[in-house]
This record gives C-alpha cells, structure tokens and sequence, in this order.
C-alpha cells in the first residue's frame, strides 16, 4: 500500500503555476494519478479547465508530453498516438520493450457528452489506454452550464432555478455503467478525498492490459457555490451519502471500495452548495425527495451487483 | 406572404441595455421562436443561457444538447413540427454543424443559425473577435445550395437582423444565419425593443388543400413550397437524398438538376428583393470601402479622416452577406478606383468583391487575422494609397 511520505517523494508531473481556481479538485485528483506510474506519459487532453489553465503560453504546468486537440477527441487522440508508438516499435524506431502509458482527459463535459461516441469507439477498439474523466457536474470553463452529469435539482446557468423550474429536472447520466457495458478490463469510481483509494485504481489502470476508464469526481467552489474551505468535506459527504459510491469493475466483477457505516441523507451532501439552495423551498421539495430515491435505487443496484 | 403582428407574450418592448448575444435572444423570442436547441460554446453562449430563462416564461422549449450535430438536428425536427426554431453557436460549433446544415437546406427548412464568431481555425480564439466563418457559412456543407446570411453591426441590429431572418426564413424556407462576431456579441449598447403590434412577422405557408394531395418539395408559384406540422396527418415523405416534389428519393442526373437548380434558383432570383445594404457618399467617389458588422463601425472613423483629408470615398456596409450585392458592385467598379474591403480575416468577402468587380476596379484587402478590430489607421492608410 502506498504511503503519503513516499507518494510525496515523486516528482509532480502536473507543477505549479497553472491557473485553476481556489479550491479547484481538478490538481488534486491528478497529482495522485500522475504518481501511479513511473513509465513515459503521454496525455491527450480535451478542452476543458484542465486543458485552458495550464497552458496558457508561455507557461505550461506539464512535465509529460502533452496534447490538446479539440472538444470531442481526446479518446480518439489518445488511441491514435497508442497506435503510432505501436507502429514505431514495429519498425524499430522505439526497443520493443520500452513501457509507455498513454492518458486521455477529458471533463464531464468533454466525456460524457460532446466526447462519449469518440471514447466509446476508443474502449471498443481495445486499446492499451487510460481515460480519466473529472466530473465536477457542470461546463466549468464556459461559466457553469448543466452537462448530462449534472445532478437533479442543481441549478446552472442553462438550467436556472426559477419561478418556471427547480434547476435541472433530468436525472444525471451513470456514465461508469456505460463503460461498465463496453465489457473493458478496468473500469473505477473514485473521489478526491480517498487518495490512496484513487492511487490504487489509476494503479491497476495503468497496469491492466486494455482500455481502462476512471470517473473522478471534482471539486467545483466557483460552480456547486460553496465556501473553498469545504471542499474535501464535501467530496467526503458525496461518499457517504452515496451519492458518489466508490467502486470498481474488474473484468466485469464489481467491488464497493467504501461503504459507509450510516448511509447519510443526500440533503447532508447539498445543504452547503449554493447550486442547490432554491431545493429547499417547499414548492421543490419533491425534487429533494426524487433525488434521494434515485441515490438510494443506485446504491440498491450497485450492491446487488457487488454480490453477484 | 401572410404577414401577422408579433405575438406580446414574447416582445420585451423598452428601452434595454443588452450585449449583442442578449439581443439576439430577444429578438428571436420578438419574432415568435419557441424552440432553441444548443450547446455551450464562447463567445455565444450568453444566448443560450438567456434562452433558458426567457423561454419557459412564455412556453417555448430549451433544450441543451450534448454537441452541435444533436443541436441542429433538432432544430431541423422542431421546424417540421410546426416551429419557429434557433440555435446558436461559434466557430468549433459552426464546423460540427455543416453536415446538418445541408440537410436542412436539403428539406428546404426554414430555421435560424446564429453564429458569434471568434478567430480561427480551429480552437483558435475562444474569447476574442474574428469574421473568419464569412466563406464558410456560404459554402461549408458540401454540394450545391444557396442560404442567407445577415451581418449586424451593434445590439440593435442583432435584434433587429434576428426578426429579419427568421421572417426570411419563413418566406424562402432556408436556413438563414445571422453572422456576428464577440465584439458585437459581448458590445453593450442601447437596444430598443418596440411595441409588438410594430414587429411584422412573416407567417409560414402552411398547406391547406387535401390531405391526400400535399407535395411538401413542391413549388409554388413564388417557387417556395408549402409546408404542414409533422403530426397533423398529412402522409409525407422528407428525405436527405435527391428527391422529387413527392419527398420520394429519386437518383438520377434529371431529378438532380431539378431538385439542386430549385434549392439554388428560388434564392438566387429572389436576391435583389433579399439584399440589403447602406450606401454612403459613392456618387462622386474615387474609392468605396466596403465592409460589415463590427469592421464596418472601425470604418466609419477611417472614412470620416479620409474625407477630412479631402478624399473622395464612399461606403457600402453589407447587411445581408449572401446573398451577395453583386449588381451594385459591378456598376460601382466601372466609375471607381478601387475598393477597399477591411475585415477581420485573411481576405474573404474580398474575393466576391474582386469576382463581382470583374478586372474593372481592384479589390484591396485589409486584413486582420482576428483577436482585435482594425486600428482605424491601417483602413485609412489604405483608402489614401487606393484614391492617390
């Protein structure tokens, strides 16, 4: 098992000066993962805030090889340049034995909408990768939309809580069950706040033979409204109230990483998020009380499937 | 052409103080749109987020989609099913949307599009300013097709030109663009909206006649066909593919040159009713700058010095794009110097200015690549050298 001491000892791939907000989850979930291999990394990154805040030229916060193409790609980039160092060791132009990983990134946004035909063609055609998707719920660096992963009830600013609505009605896409249905190796759900659950399975994706994915969810202070210091309760709180269970499908056999001793009520998770305040009036009390029985059907299911 | 009043429900009438996106949204809801369908892209997604808190107040439909293809798609269900329907987007968008644009040229669907460009190509600059999209939106799907394309130059006329292009929308069913840019688009300025009863709107031609009997490619005797909602009974067949006025696909070279000469014909020998532009001072010019949406406002200081400096220059601002004012630019060619053609791109509408001027007057770009306006300078600089 990984210690803090030694994780600390490893040089960061992802460095300072890059330009994410206060509070931000996205360098916190990546300087965990960035530590979990020790080979040559080489990273296709979707637009996103991840994308936008360290490359402002002339100042780049990678040390890894590093590419951004378009919104929708990322999955598609990655596999190309998966194939390419395939071909080039075919040739003789890299030793046949030489170890390289290869990472696409991609935002809630760039993932499970805009992105999801390109990473689904990419884990369909099997390819050596590792696609990490931050799910911080909204489209962050074009100033706060909803995204299909966007929970109920949150408002956003294409789907503002008002007089004509309770924020977004739809229920969030379970984008780790689509992946789960490519029948890949490795897929995992990890949180922030877990590290060491996180380092294992950006480990074990790195490691397994084949497409991997990971869905993290991310911290979000400027769009979920909440105070910056709070963050890590928060992603705490996510867990436990299952509304973000910790899990992974190895080869098909699900495992539950983390279950929470007392199951807490979702309204323990969005009570401190401004994105969520009009849910407790009581015209939209309803909304509260749908999105507690879809957590709780969710979870239902998830153990189910742990036990088969 | 039936022509209605506005509806009020949807008229925000007063005196705002609006940025272009905002604008745009007002006018397309002035104008009866009930249906935006779109995705999140800078420098134009302030219409949409102002859509999504406008539309439910007077029952229309927002819907975001999870890219620019399902955007525009739905745009193009929406209209057949009895709508007026709009999305907007910028470059990266523009791009994803050029196959479904066609198709919506195809089925002869009237729907609205607009574009707040940004420089390019691709990515390229997200927050800053270009009109790098003026070729592409003419000629950006493939094969033959006509569409129209209107360039406001302030707030007012992002509301203004939106009402205007729904309105031809309906009456020549064609997708029609309103092609600003992030200047224009995040400006703001004073934006008047008026009373309702003062907004004209074109109704579409609905079909009336027997079920049995409704053509929706046929032409009527304005060449536009008539159209009926998907839903209220009527049997009909709309297809991407080369079709006859049944909607039937048909693959031959004899329906082709029907079915693409009439997408093409009923814009092209309308253009002289479509096109719009301001003239200014050429009856005794020696040059004419010719220029559109936010390039044409950095003009006017440019030919406010050159004529100052005792110049002789005149201006055209293009409203309607495309339609191109191919006529005019041929009789202007024959008793001027030259034109002179600024605009925040590596040359384009320069290109049709040099075809329509034909070898009789040059066509001078005065190019800026994107990001900013034109120093005013470098216009002027380039109206002195063309009247010398």
């Amino acid at each position: 098992m990984a210690k803090l001491k030694d994780l600390a000892a490893i040089e960061d791939r992802l460095v300072a000066g890059h330009g994410m907000c206060i509070g931000c989850g996205i360098p916190l979930i990546f300087k965990v993962i960035l530590r979990a291999t020790e080979d040559p990394l080489i990273i296709a990154n979707a637009t996103g805030c991840l994308e936008v805040c360290t490359t402002i030229f002339p100042r780049t916060s990678w040390n890894v090889t590093w590419v951004h193409s378009a919104f929708e790609n990322a999955a598609s980039t990655i596999s190309g340049i998966e194939v390419m160092y395939k071909a080039l060791k075919k040739k003789g132009r890299i030793p046949k034995d030489k170890r390289f990983k290869f990472l696409g990134v991609g935002g809630d946004g760039g993932t499970y909408d805009i992105g999801l035909q390109a990473l689904s063609g990419a884990v369909e055609r099997g390819h050596d990768i590792v696609y990490v998707c931050y799910d911080n719920n909204v489209y962050a660096n074009t100033g706060g939309q909803r995204s299909s992963a966007t929970p109920i009830g949150a408002s956003a600013t294409t789907s503002p809580a008002g007089t004509q609505s309770p924020g977004k009605i739809q229920r969030r896409k379970d984008l780790t069950k689509v992946l789960v249905a490519h029948n890949i190796p490795y897929v995992a759900q990890a949180s922030p706040h877990r590290w060491q659950d996180l380092y294992n399975k950006a480990k074990k994706a790195f490691e397994v033979e084949g497409p991997a994915f990971l869905n993290v969810l991310c911290l979000c202070p400027t769009e979920w409204k909440y105070d910056e210091s709070l963050g890590i309760r928060l992603a705490h709180m996510a867990v436990d109230t299952c509304v973000w269970p910790l899990y992974e499908v190895e080869n098909g056999k699900y495992k539950i990483n983390y279950k929470p001793k007392e199951k807490k009520p979702v309204l323990e998770w969005i009570k401190t998020q401004g994105r969520f305040r009009h849910l407790f009036k009581e015209k939209n009390a309803w909304v509260l009380e749908e999105f507690q029985k879809q957590v709780d059907q969710d979870w239902e299911e998830l153990n189910k499937l742990e036990s088969l | 052409m039936k022509k209605v009043k506005a509806d009020p429900k949807g008229v925000l009438t007063g005196s705002h103080y609006l940025d272009g996106d905002y604008a745009i949204a007002e006018g397309a809801l002035a104008a009866g749109c009930q249906f935006f369908a779109g995705y999140p892209i800078t420098p134009s997604t302030e219409t949409a987020e102002r859509f999504s808190e406008r539309i439910p107040t007077i029952g229309g439909v927002f819907i975001q989609m999870e890219d620019e293809l399902a955007s525009i798609a739905a745009l193009i269900g929406a209209a057949w099913g009895g709508k007026k329907a709009m999305t907007v987007t910028s470059g990266p968008g523009f791009s994803l949307m050029m196959e479904n644009i066609g198709l919506a040229c195809m089925l002869e669907t009237p729907l609205v599009i607009a574009n707040v460009q940004r420089g390019g190509p691709s990515t390229g600059l997200p927050t800053l300013t270009g009109q790098q999209d003026m070729m592409q939106v003419k000629w950006g799907s493939h094969g033959d097709y006509e569409i129209i394309a209107l360039s406001p130059d302030s707030p007012q006329e992002c509301f203004d030109l939106t009402i205007e292009a729904f309105n031809l929308s309906e009456m020549y069913r064609v997708p029609v663009f309103v092609m600003t840019d992030e200047c224009v688009g995040h400006m703001h300025e004073k934006v008047v909206i008026p009373p309702a009863e003062e907004i004209e709107l074109v109704e579409r031609k609905w079909y009336t006649g027997p079920k049995s009997k409704y053509l929706p490619f046929k032409p009527d005797k304005d060449m536009i066909p008539f159209m009926v909602k998907a839903g209220d009974g009527y049997h009909f067949h709309i297809t991407g593919l080369t079709h006859d006025e049944r909607g039937y696909p048909v693959i031959n070279a004899e329906c082709q040159d029907v079915c693409v000469r009439h997408l093409n014909d009923k814009i092209r020998t309308k253009a002289d009713e479509i096109i719009r532009f301001e003239e200014d001072k050429t009856d005794d010019a020696d040059v004419v700058v010719i220029s559109y949406g936010i390039t044409s406002r950095v003009t006017t200081r440019a030919v406010r010095k050159a004529r100052e400096a005792g110049l002789k220059v005149g201006t055209i601002r293009l409203i309607t794009v495309w339609p191109f004012p191919e006529k005019r630019i041929k009789e202007l060619a024959k008793k001027i110097k030259a034109f002179i053609v600024p605009e925040i791109n590596y040359g384009q509408v320069v290109i049709e200015v040099e075809r329509c001027a034909a070898g009789q007057a040059p066509a001078i770009p005065v190019s800026h690549c994107g990001g900013w306006v034109h120093d005013p300078d470098d216009i002027f600089k380039a109206i002195k050298e063309a009247a010398q």
